[in-house]
């Protein structure tokens, strides 16, 4: 199943609406890569919030996910982990490590704004 | 419908029947009465156990069923298989054998979220892994 | 139970055994009066029960006594373990020990022993059988009453420890975005799996970007706790917020070291109120008070 990403501004917004199958998964991470190229988009979004797991295969997805948006110059944030998903990750040592979290969509783009503008001045300080 | 069904079977043999186990693992876990915070924990948990089966083991298969132990109720999920069995039971479930954000194995984590974990495994024999969740 | 009596009915001559016990029965129940007191004042001597009154003692034991033979003589256990629970639902809340209720069961079983043998010491062969019969149902009763009690301890100490995990959450919303918790009092594997499901709740319910972790309460820690404490701290980042913990004390400092815990994943502050002031920076808020005297400066 393909998940619907949207274009805010200059942001990416993939809202995953179901559980996803490992293909579904890579296939999110490669649509993101493109997309965020065409777009040339400064952010990706990512809502987990209808996922009731997070194992190992996804964590590590997510994680890539967020290495290959950096490398196309641009930032990531997973957003809407619930409380026992976020539990049950850490107990099972998967931590999204130096991957950017956030609350929920709002907090999300708060913190886009917030680390793309920083990013936007620097470029154009004179 | 009206599904009273208390054991779950599922074969492993791609990553959609990770999906499958993870399901109806749950449900069943839905229909004993288990609060959400312990379904997060059992849905994990097979998710790991039926991704390790994918990885490493041939023939895996994920069981789940409920388990009575006056006073306690509980779920068990079980993981066989025909593969090749592990060689170092003890390493493998040494916390951080798995390297971050490494895939499958996890077996440390699923012990310490699960209330019972068993591992049993003769090389070339295949591997069982049981666990208990109960409820709380 | 009645069976393993059934037992104890046959040891040496079938006919003979229930006259035996029926006469030692007989013999406990004419002199109950002064067996009794014996025990009573043994019980004294003893030092036990030292939180019931004279009058509960009395009342007690002449239940316990009546209970004692009756099983003697019915071998109905049942009955006992009834009494045994009842009695333990009653005197554990007096602060009555496990040692005590022990002592003052195998004391009546030494006085009414001593009693057989002073009695019927001229009757070897009687006696012999008597005591035969006697030691297993003394030791059964023994066992019951002792085991009912402990039982009723356990349920009473799990009860507690319920109605201690009911008390409404701890976590404290403080300022938009601060969360506090402040956790006291020794925690278990179970209470603290408890308190970071309420405190990841909590994060997600006030939108709290920062949460201030007090564990000044907290007396001593063992590694299971500490590695969850860690744990906590990442689940709370993985919601969006940033966790301190504050209020560790040296010893437990110490401890979490020794453990290996690895404290650069958590952000430490030592005590709850530098915590709140580290939370209020980095949620950029600042603190100021409202003084009359700094108009002037202002040049108003």
């Amino acid at each position: 199943m393909q998940v619907p990403i949207l274009k805010q501004g200059p942001y990416l917004i993939a809202s995953v609406q179901a559980a996803l199958k490992d293909a579904d998964l890579i296939g999110l991470r490669d649509a993101l890569t493109e997309q965020v190229g065409t777009y040339r988009s400064r952010g990706v979004i990512v809502d987990v919030t209808a996922l009731d797991v997070l194992d190992s295969f996804a964590c590590r997805t997510l994680s890539d996910i967020a290495s290959m948006i950096r490398l196309r110059g641009a930032q990531t944030v997973i957003v809407g982990i619930q409380p026992e998903v976020a539990f049950s990750m850490v107990q099972l040592g998967l931590k999204l490590e130096g991957v950017a979290t956030a609350l929920d969509l709002e907090e999300g783009l708060e913190y886009m704004k917030r680390r793309t503008k920083r990013i936007h001045h620097g470029l154009y300080e004179a | 419908m009206a599904c009273t069904k208390h054991e779950v079977r599922v074969m492993i043999k791609s990553d959609e029947d990770i999906l499958a186990a993870r399901q109806e693992g749950r449900d069943l876990a839905v229909r004993l009465g288990f609060g959400s915070s312990e379904l997060a924990v059992i849905a994990t948990s097979i998710s790991e156990l039926a991704r390790n089966l994918l990885l490493y083991a041939k023939n895996g298969c994920i069981v789940c069923w409920a388990i009575e132990s006056e006073p306690k109720k509980g779920i068990v999920i079980q993981a066989t298989d025909e593969g090749p069995g592990i060689s170092d039971v003890e390493a493998v479930l040494r916390d951080g054998y798995s390297t971050s954000g490494g895939l499958g194995l996890g077996l440390p984590g699923v012990r310490r979220m699960m209330d019972e974990f068993a591992i049993v495994s003769h090389k070339g024999r295949g591997t069982t892994v049981t666990t208990i969740k109960w409820k709380e | 139970m009645s069976s393993a009596r059934e037992k104890n009915k046959r040891p040496r001559s079938q006919h003979r055994s229930a006259d035996v016990f029926s006469e030692l029965v007989a013999h406990l129940r004419k002199n109950r009066g002064s067996l009794q007191e014996e025990w009573a004042q043994r019980i004294s001597e003893a030092r036990l029960l030292t939180a019931m009154s004279d009058e509960e003692i009395l009342t007690e034991t002449t239940s316990i006594y009546d209970n004692y033979v009756d099983v003697l003589e019915t071998g109905a256990v049942e009955a006992l373990q009834a009494y045994a629970r009842n009695l333990s639902e009653r005197i554990i809340p007096r602060g009555v020990e496990t040692h005590e209720v022990i002592g003052i069961v195998l004391l009546l079983r030494d006085v009414l022993l001593r009693s057989l043998l002073r009695h019927f010491q001229s009757r070897f062969e009687l006696l012999g059988r008597m005591l035969d019969a006697f030691e297993p149902a003394a030791r059964r009763i023994t066992v019951t009453v002792a085991v009912g009690f402990v039982h009723e301890r356990e349920r009473i100490i799990h009860e507690q420890q319920d109605a201690i995990r009911g008390l409404s959450t701890p976590v404290l919303p403080v300022r938009e975005g601060l969360l506090i918790l402040p956790i006291v009092g020794v925690i278990d594997p179970q209470r603290a799996r408890q308190l970071t499901g309420q405190l990841l709740q909590g994060i997600r319910a006030n939108r709290a970007k920062v949460v201030v972790i007090d564990v000044t309460g907290v007396p001593s820690i063992n590694s299971t706790v500490a590695n969850h404490l860690v744990l906590t701290v990442e689940a709370a980042r993985l919601l969006g917020a940033t966790a301190i913990v504050t209020g560790l004390s040296p010893e437990i400092a110490q401890t979490l070291v020794t453990l290996g815990v690895d404290l650069t994943k958590m952000n430490t502050v030592c005590d709850l109120r530098g915590g709140i002031e580290e939370a209020d920076h980095a949620l950029g808020f600042k603190v100021t008070r409202i003084d009359e005297s700094s108009n002037e400066e202002k040049g108003w």
